[in-house]
């Protein structure tokens, strides 16, 4: 039952962790993590260990998300500027890098 | 050198590396096995010290000096972040219109913001005695508080989260932990070593010595520095803006209604 139980987990893992590298979006991929914070929380908790899962539910499935999409607003928002009006200032200080 | 020869000790490092690894791997012990040495005397230190949860006596009692510096890590990398995302001389602050939240999502968000951050609170001050502890607590609470800008707007969330305070209070629980582990050293024990409390009763909130303490000031550091860190995070995001940036009137849209 255990067995079972560990074998699920580790494939739930696996399936969300190649669907976070196979999405190639930004916003859609700090979504898939916060599934994937989710699930591997579940296998932690197979594993018995509870306090590690919880960090891992509060870090990986609430907080890494939220400042991955905080970063792509501002990104976005740079870039559209640098398209728009052809300012050449962007990246000045690395931000503007992204996708 | 040249690149056919970079390949070369790539790969022979990548080999050697390898083969340590299966090596190594080969001689674990088996996976769900029940032969754990380690295990077995972490257990027995921390039930002699009355605490229950074996994994918070690990890492505030036997390993207290490692959860240390691992505080100091999250301290200087919040403060890291603070100076990069500070605002600089070519942006300025643009207010944030208010923006409009549905009526599902604000009645959610306002409805489990005391939950959350209560559960945070909870998780926080029985570190010794269930799983969790300051640094799961902490993360708890200071995202819950980030409910108020998905069920208000950011102005709201300004309003409960004046940045200063935080500041202080992230430094101020860093001190809290050390001056905790010199008290001992005062005492004529060791530094951050448990013997300055009575042990109490075991599986009681009044349990496991200075364990408790430490888990409040970690639990306040951590919660401090994830609200700063985030503040750094919403204020680029939503606030400041670079200069010839304000005129598209692009950022008075939501992060949240992206991605839709």
């Amino acid at each position: 039952m255990t067995e079972a139980l560990i074998v699920t987990a580790l494939l739930l893992v696996a399936g969300s962790a190649t669907a976070a590298v196979a999405v190639r979006d930004p916003v859609r991929q700090s979504l898939v993590l916060a599934v994937l914070g989710v699930v591997l929380a579940v296998l932690f908790t197979v594993l018995q260990a509870p306090d590690v899962a919880l960090s891992q539910l509060a870090v990986g499935s609430a907080l890494t998300p939220l400042l991955l999409l905080l970063t792509v607003r501002k990104v976005r928002r740079r870039g559209q500027r640098a398209a728009g009006g052809g300012g050449g200032s962007d990246g000045r200080r690395g931000g503007g890098s992204g996708p | 050198m040249s690149p056919r020869m970079r390949l070369w000790l790539v790969a022979t490092g990548g080999a050697g590396l390898a083969a340590l690894l299966v090596a190594a791997c080969l001689d674990l012990p088996r996976f769900g096995g029940d032969r754990h040495p380690y295990g077995d005397q972490a257990v027995e230190a921390s039930l002699s010290r009355h605490t229950a949860n074996t994994v918070a006596s690990v890492t505030f009692d036997q390993r207290a000096f490692d959860t240390l510096g691992e505080m100091s890590i999250l301290f200087a990398a919040v403060l890291g972040s603070v100076v990069l995302l500070r605002q600089t001389r070519d942006e300025h602050r643009a207010r944030p219109e208010p923006a409009a939240v549905s009526r599902p999502v604000r009645r959610y968000a306002l409805l489990v913001l005391p939950v959350a951050l209560l559960t945070g609170l909870y998780v926080v001050a029985h570190g010794q005695v269930s799983p969790g502890g300051g640094f799961q607590g902490g993360v708890v609470a200071a995202t819950a508080l980030h409910l108020l800008y998905l069920g208000a707007d950011y102005r709201a969330l300004e309003r409960v989260r004046p940045i200063a305070p935080y500041e202080a209070g992230d430094a101020l629980a860093a001190s809290a932990y050390l001056v905790t582990g010199l008290a001992a050293l005062l005492a004529g024990s060791a530094f951050l070593a448990n013997t300055l409390l009575p042990y109490g009763t075991f599986n009681t909130l009044a349990s496991a010595g200075t364990v408790p303490l430490l888990n409040a000031a970690i639990g306040m550091e951590v919660a401090c520095a994830v609200v700063v860190l985030l503040a750094g995070f919403l204020d680029q995001a939503v606030e400041i803006v670079d200069e010839g940036e304000h005129d598209d009137g692009e950022y008075h849209d939501d992060p949240r209604q992206r991605g839709k």
